[in-house]
């Protein structure tokens, strides 16, 4: 028994939600799902701080109280194809049929392996500003951020904002790339704003450029970040390091499904056409899941994979020279905030590559791929299925990522059973 | 955003804002949530549901990812740090 | 040019083997592998090594394997697990059956003990209670196949084996065989290739018999011993387009390993859901509280399946010079070990241990 929708939007941060909300304009019967407890995917997760900005109450008000698209937060989606799903949320397993697909699943950060990385209180740069935001008690703790990419100075105002002492952001990128970011930003006058505003929001925290953290100290919990300096090594007490080298998309779903995806190191990305069409009928992919380029590309990614979903066709001119505005920056950011080397090999052999099965980086080195490194050191074998460490291994050792198998989350043995149950006249034992 | 959930932690009463994850929960009696494979602390890295560094015992139910649960009243929480 | 005394293609738990088994006995040899090794149903199998009593044939090829196999069992690699096999029955029928497998192993020295069903709870607080018995055969072990298989090939390697890795064989001629990049290796040539044997032997009939498994998180103290209905052996044997039976397997991690499913037709290796509820299903009848367990994985792998079940091992009629260990169908690690020692036996003009002839390939051409 399964219930039918006409379009199914997986993901319900800015992508999704647009996509939600112009298929539902153009007639159809929606399902918007997330993972999350809550809609607005990382950039608009409430915070139990403050409120989300006009922008992003309205469009959330406007998904959320639309009679045509029913949310269902909590949800992951276990497997897909041939226009049905598995999902599974805290009611258990259901089955849900549709017509198209919306792939809207966003990016995940990338980790780069360093000596001390498990240690609690080393977090991602958008992990501490997501575990803020959800009430983490961050004030008054010392944070260093670090990492590269304008999300590091994002994190850090959130991070302020929710009381933290920001000691310092550390920033790979060469100043001479900094700069170039700096004086091309004004030719896109919505992010030179933000980037002012951020600037303002985060005045006395020094912001470190050409610099690196090379290792996190402490005994049960971090006390420490060693940084790589431009005049040499230095320490900073501190109570959270918040490291992230990017973004990764997330396109297990769309991998599943058959799409086709380019791949160039850990930078992987749904392919589609002007329409957003994936190389799949029926499937559709939107915002960062098709590169990372940021919230106003994915509004508008998000509308045209929604009315193309609902078989509207849409004049598009207009959204397609918005998009390949917002493109265009993210290029920018792609070019400047490249990774330097020697952030790639931060890990020696004893540091842990699979914080899942305790794999250090030494145990896979020598294997030629993904599958052989785990067949022979379980790396990829546990609960992340293989998110965290085969970034990284694509990002260190240039190892294509594995395919996509079901389950694409883990899931609890009767989701797999009770919805297919009804179904079966199961012969007598 | 207004009032306060109670929970306890490791048998400790807290009290954290209402829309505030266990994880944010957990955070104020410990840093360290569970033990790895080979007993290493282990505590949130992605706070998105990625990582499962995260998992508690959420009323006595285990192996539940801290940063995508909010916090009910009453709720239980055990770590293995 | 080099002539080798003989070619192994093929690199998984059944090729090693043989490759292991030749260098020891100072042949020359290559090992021509398309992918990595073991990367294949010897990656996707259970590991379980096991005494299958229904056949005499493949029983006596067990045997004389499981012996070979306890030379390995204190190679941390091959993460050897004494945890028994304790076969269960539903019925009075199956029950009843259970005094014949104790006699059949007991003939090939292979100790079983009937258990009484108010005693299987005792052994396993798991099951689901009203089964009506089973038998526990407490030698039978799981290996970790794929590191064997890499154990097995790094020896030949170190006793002068030339080992060819991502290098697809092609076609066979009668010096040798041709790879995909035009190279030639000349000898004689021993087909331990799986599935693949018919592209380069397309004469033997041997289909892939697709198979699921399901790991679970963690669970320590779930289960102790490997668990299987006793209407494995049916759906094993059975023609039956295709069937589920109830297999499981305690893991040295506290993960439980969930099988076991087998349907013909069906060569991709994506996971049938359908396929997976039935096998789930079937496994909840006997054990009820996987019920709340996490699945953290599925997959499905390939048995090389011949006509009759049996593996083909020795030489193939009306060709020159080519050997063939394949079809093993589900018991592939069981039956490495003896196949490799076998097939080079009847290679060096030897007596085998046990009797060859109902593996003869041959059988399959008349």
């Amino acid at each position: 028994m399964a219930e039918r929708y006409q379009t199914i939007v997986c993901g319900a941060g800015p992508a999704g939600l647009a996509a939600a909300i112009a298929a539902a304009a153009a007639g159809a019967r929606i399902a918007l799902l997330d993972a999350q407890p809550h809609a607005g995917g990382q950039i608009w997760r409430p915070s139990v701080r403050y409120r989300l900005p006009a922008r992003a109450r309205g469009m959330l008000a406007r998904a959320l109280n639309n009679g045509r698209i029913e949310f269902r937060p909590g949800t992951r989606v276990v497997a897909a194809g041939d226009g049905e799903m598995l999902v599974e949320s805290a009611t258990g397993g259901a089955r849900l049929r549709y017509e198209s697909l919306v792939i809207a699943t966003g990016a995940r950060e990338l980790y780069l392996p360093f000596r001390g990385w498990t240690l609690p209180g080393v977090t991602g740069a958008g992990g501490l500003q997501a575990l803020a935001k959800q009430g983490w008690p961050i004030a008054g703790k010392r944070v260093v951020v670090a990492g590269t990419g304008p999300l590091l100075l994002a994190a850090a105002a959130t991070l302020r904002r929710h009381g933290a002492r920001v000691l310092a952001v550390i920033e790979q990128a060469a100043p001479v790339a900094i700069r170039r970011f700096l004086t091309a930003v004004p030719g896109w006058p919505r992010h030179a704003l933000e980037a002012l505003a951020l600037r303002a929001r985060l005045g006395s925290v020094p912001y470190r450029c050409g610099e690196y953290v090379a290792a996190a100290h402490g005994t049960i919990a971090l006390e420490a970040a060693e940084v790589h300096g431009r005049e040499g090594p230095y320490r900073i007490e501190c109570d959270h390091l918040a490291v992230g080298y990017g973004l990764v998309p997330n396109i297990e779903l769309a991998l599943l499904l058959g799409c086709r995806v380019d791949a160039a190191r850990s930078a992987v990305r749904v392919v589609t056409d002007d329409s957003m069409s994936t190389s799949v009928p029926g499937v559709f992919a939107a915002g960062e899941v098709r590169g990372v380029a940021g919230c106003a590309a994915a509004l508008i990614e998000g509308e045209i994979a929604g009315y193309a979903a609902a078989g509207a066709a849409r004049p598009v001119a207009r959204l397609a020279r918005r998009r390949a505005r917002a493109r265009r920056f993210a290029a920018l950011i792609e070019g400047c905030f490249a990774l330097d080397e020697r952030v790639r090999h931060l890990a020696d052999t004893d540091t842990i590559l699979c914080r899942c099965e305790d794999v250090p980086l030494g145990a896979v080195q020598g294997h030629p791929d993904a599958r052989s490194a785990k067949l022979a050191t379980r790396c990829g074998m546990g609960a992340c299925q293989g998110r965290v460490c085969g970034a990284a291994l694509a990002e260190i050792l240039g190892f294509a990522p594995d395919r996509a198998r079901i389950p694409l989350f883990p899931v609890a043995l009767s989701s797999l059973v009770d919805p297919f149950t009804a179904d079966t006249a199961e012969p007598p034992p | 955003m207004s009032g306060v959930v109670r929970a306890e932690i490791d048998g400790r009463a807290i009290e954290v804002p209402a829309g505030a994850s266990v994880a944010a929960a957990v955070a104020r009696v410990t840093a360290v949530f569970r033990s790895s494979v080979s007993g290493t602390p282990r505590g949130p890295l992605c706070g998105m549901g990625v990582c499962f560094e995260c998992r508690v015992t959420i009323d006595g139910v285990p192996d539940r990812r801290a940063c995508m649960e909010l916090v009910r009243d009453g709720m239980r929480v055990r770590t293995r740090g | 040019m080099k002539t080798f005394d003989l070619i192994v293609v093929g690199a998984g738990i059944v090729g090693a083997a043989c490759a292991d088994a030749a260098a020891a006995e100072k042949l020359r040899i290559a090992v021509v592998e398309a992918d990595i090794v073991g990367g294949g149903a010897t990656a996707a199998a259970m590991g379980h090594l096991v005494a299958l009593d229904d056949d005499p044939a493949e029983l006596a090829l067990a045997r004389y394997s499981l012996t070979l196999w306890e030379e390995l069992r204190e190679l941390p690699a091959a993460q050897f697990d004494r945890c028994g096999t304790l076969w269960l029955a539903r019925s009075d029928e199956e029950f009843a059956a259970i005094e014949a497998k104790i006699e059949r192993l007991r003939r090939v020295s292979i100790g079983a003990e009937a258990i009484a069903g108010s005693e299987l709870n005792r052994l396993e607080p798991a099951l689901a209670p009203g089964l009506r018995g089973g038998l526990l055969v407490a030698s039978d072990a799981v290996v970790y196949a794929p590191n064997v298989a890499r154990f097995l090939i790094e020896r030949a390697r170190g006793r002068g084996a030339e080992i060819l890795l991502r290098r697809r064989a092609v076609a066979l001629d009668d010096d040798g065989v041709l790879l995909e990049d035009r190279t030639h290796l000349a000898g004689p040539v021993l087909l331990a290739t799986g599935c693949a044997l018919p592209d380069l032997l397309p004469m033997l009939p041997l289909r892939p018999r697709k198979g699921h498994l399901v790991m679970t998180g963690r669970c320590p103290g779930f289960i102790r011993h490997q668990l299987l209905e006793l209407g494995y052996t049916e759906s094993a044997r059975g023609a039956a387009a295709s069937s589920v039976a109830f297999n499981v397997q305690p893991r040295r991690t506290g993960q439980i390993l969930i099988g076991s499913s087998r349907e013909f037709g069906s060569v991709g290796r994506e996971v049938s859901l359908p396929t997976v509820h039935r096998m789930l299903a079937r496994a909840l009848e006997y054990l009820p509280g996987l019920r709340t367990l996490e699945v953290l994985r599925a997959w499905s792998g390939l048995r090389p399946t011949s006509l009759d079940g049996r593996p083909y091992l020795g030489a193939v009629p009306d060709r020159r010079q080519v050997w063939v260990a394949a079809g093993h169908e589900g018991l592939g690690i069981t039956t490495a070990l003896g196949s490799a020692r076998v097939v080079v036996d009847l290679l060096l003009g030897r007596g085998c241990a046990i009797d060859p002839a109902p593996f003869a390939p041959a059988r399959a051409l008349s």
